[in-house]
């Protein structure tokens, strides 16, 4: 696949904005930053940074595919897709085996079953509550003064987690607090939270029907405690891809070399 | 200031237009109009919910009115959010059905696009719908101090028993027994089968309508049947609905003959299931078509026809109450599968879309079961948007444009 041609994918999700460059069909870089107040501008933000890292003229992009809540508005881009499409074709691109996909964002988590070409065959989202995203483990991070890098280290280490019952994000962070106040230590309270989380998402991935092998993807990915949890919950092994984080902007690429191809 | 320009209308949109929604518009304002002067015209008023007996009503010439057509106006002109949050100051759960807090909330305030409904002289609440109606037409009788009429339909999982029959006709008498008492005269039994005449009439005729959308290219859309079904809903029984829909029949046949689809391009044909979503159906429908799908059908508007073939015009008070236990959300998901089966083949639908109704707990409770089943053996997919037939607060659009847009990227793949 030495052809030379370059396509981009970038997903701009609710919390960070993400590039993937692919060069004749291989990945040849990524970066991720923030999306703040102007999805627009992160998009050609992030995307000006990893082409000046790459040292690749703009001009040699043959197409562009967006992603992510922002999808509409980078109207730079040749065509926006939608995220589940984008995380099937991703994970279908690391590892063809994949048929199962837990993407896992910062404010929503979606289920992905794909066929054996990566095409998606169900899906399901959450979308009407924040427990059980990234954005739940940051809350959570900042109430236990813990980074969030530290989770899964913490996981680890837990003897007995925490139940954290509530399934509002902003009621468990109150559950969080009074579990603080009794005294109950950081390692049990960070694998309530994980576990709580992977209960969340296992319920909707049994809706799906989990199909092995399972790859989990976006940003909660990093979080070895909470790919732990589910791993746990689902009794199934979760393959984790080095570019978890970036899988939907690898996919929209991948997606764009499919509109030149 | 200078006049506006007047808007090119545009000629290919014109040309989709259903010519015969003026006229419905017509029946519907001078319907409620009568409905809101009865007490000057000296005639009675009853609410009864939509899937209850009306035909003895019509018979006994009392204004029928609808709590729950009224509820789907208030979702339609988007008043239901402010409605709900009264209906919630008042005291009611926000879980509760939508339709019941913008009425009940409605009915204390004279809010509404009508400013309220006309206040009832009796009830008659038949829960083959659902089992919040029951409270509901409990507290309007409280609240009105009005009788209330409780028809009481058994759930039908597969059978039905030759007890359950006796019940529900037993029922019917006590229901006309009722009326006399309440109307000061006695029922009139040839004018009774007269009415059920006219409103097998209709049905047959609403169900001729709805099928005329299984022509490739649909003429309508689910979405028009949604606006179109207020008639057989509320006035069933009259002539005037036999009148309007043969009008409508012959417009959409026309439309067949000259080649008008109601989504250009229509390249997608897709079944709706459960109540719109009232404050969104122009959206909604806008975007399906900008993918070229066209909702040709749905599970709802022809819930009011569906029994047709369970009634016998020479018999129709004792077939009919029959036939109303029968209704599509009064029967189990074996039942229900059976129905949606035949509904994806009569239409050929390509995909299914599920309004998970956060007010309507009969009718989306099992839904995640037939989406299953729909996919294992009918081989195509299936959507699930959660939202709430008249409360916008459970609607929320970026995610639910990402579900469409995703299960459209399936679809065409």
């Amino acid at each position: 696949m030495n052809d030379q041609i370059i396509t981009v994918g970038i997903d701009i999700g609710s919390i960070t904005a993400k590039a993937a460059v692919l060069n004749g069909g291989s990945i040849i870089g990524s970066r991720v930053q923030f999306t703040g107040y102007n999805a627009k501008k992160a998009g050609r933000d992030v995307l000006d940074a990893l082409l000046a890292d790459l040292g690749i003229e703009a001009d040699r992009i043959t197409a562009i595919v967006s992603t992510g809540y922002g999808r509409n508005n980078i109207d730079f881009a040749d065509k926006a897709v939608t995220e589940i499409t984008c995380h099937g074709a991703g994970a279908h691109f690391v590892n063809p085996e994949i048929r199962f996909v837990i993407d896992v964002g910062g404010q929503d988590s979606k289920v992905i079953r794909l066929d054996e070409n990566g095409k998606v065959t169900d899906f399901a989202m959450n979308d009407k509550c924040a427990a059980g995203t990234g954005r739940f483990l940051e809350v959570m991070a900042r109430a236990l003064e813990v980074d969030l890098d530290e989770f899964g280290s913490l996981y680890a280490r837990s003897d007995h987690p925490a139940r954290i019952s509530s399934i509002c994000t902003v009621f468990a962070e109150s559950e969080v607090i009074s579990l603080i106040s009794k005294g109950e230590s950081r390692e049990n309270i960070v694998a309530g939270i994980q576990e709580s989380v992977a209960s969340r998402i296992s319920a909707m991935a049994r809706r799906v029907g989990v199909a092995p092998p399972v790859m989990m993807t976006g940003g909660v990915a990093k979080n070895i405690g909470a790919v732990e949890a589910l791993r746990k919950k689902l009794e199934t092994d979760i393959e984790v891809s080095e570019y978890a984080q970036v899988n939907g902007a690898i996919g929209a690429a991948i997606l764009a070399r499919r509109l030149v191809m | 200031m200078a006049d506006a320009p007047e808007k090119a209308r545009d000629p290919e949109k014109e040309k989709r237009k259903i010519k015969s929604v003026s006229k419905m518009k017509e029946i519907m304002t001078n319907y409620y109009i009568e409905a809101k002067t009865a007490r000057d015209s000296g005639k009675k008023v009853a609410w009864i919910t939509s899937g209850g007996p009306v035909e003895p009503l019509i018979a006994m010439d009392v204004i029928p009115v609808y709590p729950e057509n009224h509820g789907a106006m208030i979702g339609a002109s988007k008043m239901g959010v402010d409605l709900c949050e009264k209906a919630e100051e008042m005291g009611y759960s926000r879980d509760l059905c939508s339709y019941a807090r913008a009425d009940i909330a409605s009915a204390a305030t004279n809010g509404g696009p009508i400013g309220g409904l006309p206040e009832p002289d009796f009830l008659v609440c038949c829960n083959n719908i659902c089992g919040t109606v029951l409270k509901w037409y409990e507290v309007a009788a409280r609240y009105y101090n009005v009788p209330l009429f409780i028809l009481d339909t058994p759930f039908v999982h597969r059978e039905f028993s030759d007890a359950a029959r006796d019940y529900v006709i037993r029922q019917i008498y006590e229901y006309i027994d009722f009326l006399e008492v309440q109307c000061g005269k006695k029922a009139d039994f040839d004018r009774m089968q007269e009415v059920g005449k006219l409103s097998v009439e209709s049905m047959r005729l609403w169900q001729a309508v709805l099928d005329v959308a299984a022509h490739k290219p649909a003429p309508m859309s689910a979405f028009d049947a949604f606006f179109h079904l207020a008639l057989i809903v509320t006035l069933r029984g009259k002539p005037v609905v036999v009148d309007y829909y043969q009008g409508l029949l012959d417009e959409m046949n026309e439309r067949i003959r000259d080649g008008i689809a109601m989504v250009p391009n229509e390249k997608y044909r897709l079944l709706w299931d459960n109540l719109p979503i009232w404050y969104k159906t122009k959206w909604l429908s806008e975007k399906f078509a900008s993918h070229d799908a066209c909702l040709v059908a749905d599970t709802y508007t022809s819930a009011w026809s569906g029994v047709l073939p369970l009634i016998d015009e020479n018999n129709f008070l004792e077939t009919m109450s029959v036939a109303y236990t029968k209704i599509y959300i009064n029967i189990s998901i074996d039942l229900m599968i059976d129905k949606l089966r035949e509904m994806i083949r009569k239409y050929d639908a390509d995909g299914l879309v599920m309004h998970s109704n956060r007010s309507c707990k009969p009718y989306s409770l099992g839904q995640y079961d037939l989406q299953k089943m729909v996919m294992k053996e009918l081989k195509i997919p299936t959507l699930i948007i959660e939202a709430d037939m008249v409360d916008e607060r459970q609607f929320s659009e970026s995610q639910i444009d990402t579900r469409i847009d995703a299960f459209m990227e399936t679809l065409k793949s």
